[in-house]
This record gives structure tokens, C-alpha cells and sequence, in this order.
């Protein structure tokens, strides 16, 4: 193999690497919110949350149908979101968090969305045109779940005595799975370095603007950068994933092939 | 919790520059969440443009008490239907 083709195939296990991660932090927050359904406080609410949840999974289709092309080895999107394994799985920890109460989901969505939100606009100029043409898909939705998590986190950080002590729990309980965001490693450095995402750490900044001014208009206090939970993108997991895997993966794996 | 927000009238303009048509009504803490709201359960199907909502407490509607006083006068008076008048052959058609 010559000098050229390695660094190609280098780049390309970057690449899937990269696709993996949007198309599993996508997959898994999905089916995080999907449990909400017909279980939230109000109708408006319940309905609200399954169309956040399935613009997720339709993300993730996208996301994982590229990574499958791009891997070459004729796994599909499905494939790859109902046959691997939690090893396989590439997500950040904080999107495996347990729902909770529907502040503390609430509260997950948000950190999530306005990361997300940041990503998916530095993406719309990604050098990879199908990286680019999904993030300017994805980020309608996204700009939308981030303006309805934001607006909802404002509300119950500046409600009632009780919300606002779950809003502020709920901040201080996800605090450390947000730095997980930012950790760059090898194939994410491959990835800038083509230009077809930004480093991890550019984001933060940005992030903590974005977050910090939301958090006070919720008269929520900003945690302080402390330990930061990690392992996720690299596929060290919580035990949490094993059980949504099981839920997830459950009709696939029981009828293998199934269908309709 | 439901029980403790208000009810919002929900008015929504299709695509095609109709008016904005009442299309029902839900529970939201606020104008800006009921907008949210009213986008998440009567938009999902690509159905408008443009949203509108009116709190269903600031709608003033008549009573059906006064259903008589109010309609049945108009039931009487054909005259104030165009279709009551005929059209003299001269003026050809309308």
C-alpha cells in the first residue's frame, strides 16, 4: 500500500469516526426523548417531545447512512444503529443520562441543543458537501429545539420556588457530561485538519456564552468547570446504554431481518 | 399542571394566502409557548405559514339565549340575498 492510500484510509476511518458520533449522539438522545411519550405533564408537551424525538431519528438516518457509505463495507444506517454493540457506540455520555424529571430532560436538551445548534451552523461549511448538506437540513430543527429548550428552561429556572430548585439540580447533576463536547482527540483532529469539522474545543466558547446567558435569565447559577466525565465517544460507556441498547435493538436482535 | 394554564384559540394560514382559519385550541403558560405549541400539534403536517394565538378568555362570543333576537330576524328578509333579485336580460352575464 503506498504512502498516499494510507493517509487516505487514515482520513476515511477518521471520517466514519466523526459520522458515528453525530449520527449516535443523535440516535441515542432520540430514543432518550421517545420514552417521554405519552408519559409528559401535557399533551402540548408530549406531542412537542416526540416531534424533537423524531427529528433525531431522522438525523441519525442520515447521519448513520453516510457513515455506512463512507465505511464501504455495505452496512446500512439500520445496520449500524441495530447491530452493534455499546463498545460500538459513540455517543457522548451526556445523551445516555436518564430522563429523569421533565425539568432534568429539559435541562439535558438544552446543554445538548446549544451545542448541537453551534456545531451543525460551523458544519453547513464542512469541506465534505454530504456533511454539509445534512447539517443544513438538520439545523432547521435544531435551531427550533434549541429556541423551545431554551424558552422552557427560562421558564421553570425563573418559576416557581420548586421548578426552580429541580432546574438548578438537574444543571448541577449535568454539569460534568458537558465537557465531553469539547475533548478533541485523533479523529477529530483528522477531521479539522481536512476541514470538514471544527475542533471540539472551538465550540466552547461560543457554548458558554450561548449557555451562560440563557442560565441567567433562568436565575440558574452556572456551575464551575470541574472533573468532566468522559468515554463516551470512545466507546466507554455508562451502564446506561446496555438497557436502552436492549430496548433499542430488542426486535432486531430477537427477529433478526424482521420487517414491516 | 395542564389545569394551570391558560387556553389559547389557535388560528393558522395555509399556504395558499387564505385567512388564518381557527383550527382549535390548547394549554400554554404564554403567547410565545402557546406559538410553540400550536407549531408542535397543529403544524406537524406542513399544514401553514403563519400562526396566530388569542387567549380563548379574551374572546367575546354571543349567547345563545340571544340566538333568536340575533339570527332569526335575517331568516325572513330573502331580499338581502343576491339571489333574490332577477338579473334583466339586458345586463347579460354577471
Amino acid at each position: 500500500m503506498g504512502a498516499a492510500q494510507q493517509t487516505s484510509t487514515a482520513e476515511n476511518a477518521a471520517l466514519f469516526e466523526f459520522l458515528l458520533r453525530m449520527g449516535d449522539n443523535a440516535l441515542i438522545l432520540g430514543h432518550r426523548v421517545s420514552e417521554w411519550c405519552g408519559h409528559a405533564p401535557a399533551l402540548e408537551e408530549d406531542i412537542a417531545l416526540s416531534n424533537t424525538a423524531l427529528d433525531l431519528i431522522g438525523q441519525t438516518q442520515l447521519w448513520l447512512g453516510l457513515a455506512g457509505e463512507v465505511e464501504g463495507r455495505g452496512r446500512s444506517a439500520d445496520d449500524l444503529a441495530y447491530l452493534r454493540d455499546g463498545l460500538d457506540f459513540r455517543n457522548v455520555l451526556l445523551v445516555e443520562r436518564p430522563n429523569g424529571d421533565f425539568g432534568k430532560t429539559l435541562m439535558r436538551q438544552f446543554l445538548f441543543d446549544a451545542w448541537h445548534y453551534l456545531l451543525l451552523k460551523a458544519l453547513k461549511n464542512s469541506s465534505d458537501r454530504r456533511v454539509a448538506e445534512i447539517a443544513e437540513k438538520a439545523l432547521k430543527e435544531v435551531s427550533y429545539h434549541l429556541d423551545r429548550s431554551r424558552d422552557l428552561v427560562i421558564r421553570l429556572g425563573d418559576g416557581t420556588a420548586e421548578s426552580h430548585r429541580r432546574m438548578q439540580a438537574a444543571l448541577d447533576e449535568l454539569w460534568p457530561y458537558t465537557g465531553e463536547l469539547f475533548m478533541g482527540d485523533a479523529p477529530d483532529a483528522s477531521v479539522a485538519a481536512d476541514g470538514v469539522a471544527p475542533e471540539p474545543a472551538s465550540l466552547k466558547k461560543p457554548w458558554d456564552e450561548l449557555v451562560a446567558e440563557t442560565l441567567e435569565e433562568a436565575t440558574l447559577k452556572t456551575p464551575a468547570d470541574g472533573y468532566m466525565q468522559k468515554g463516551g465517544k470512545r466507546g466507554v460507556h455508562t451502564e446506561h446504554l446496555g438497557f436502552i441498547l436492549s430496548d433499542l435493538q430488542f426486535l432486531q436482535r430477537a427477529y433478526p431481518g424482521g420487517t414491516w | 399542571m395542564s389545569s394551570e394554564w391558560p387556553l389559547w384559540e389557535v388560528f393558522i394560514r395555509g399556504q395558499h394566502g387564505l385567512n388564518h382559519r381557527h383550527v382549535g385550541s390548547l394549554h400554554a403558560p404564554d403567547a410565545e409557548m402557546a406559538v410553540n405549541n400550536a407549531r408542535d400539534v397543529y403544524t406537524r403536517r406542513n399544514e401553514g405559514v403563519s400562526i396566530w394565538v388569542v387567549r380563548s378568555s379574551d374572546i367575546t362570543a354571543s349567547t345563545p339565549s340571544e340566538k333568536g333576537p340575533l339570527f332569526e330576524p335575517s331568516n325572513s328578509k330573502v331580499y338581502r340575498h343576491p339571489t333574490f333579485f332577477d338579473v334583466p336580460e339586458e345586463v347579460g352575464h354577471m
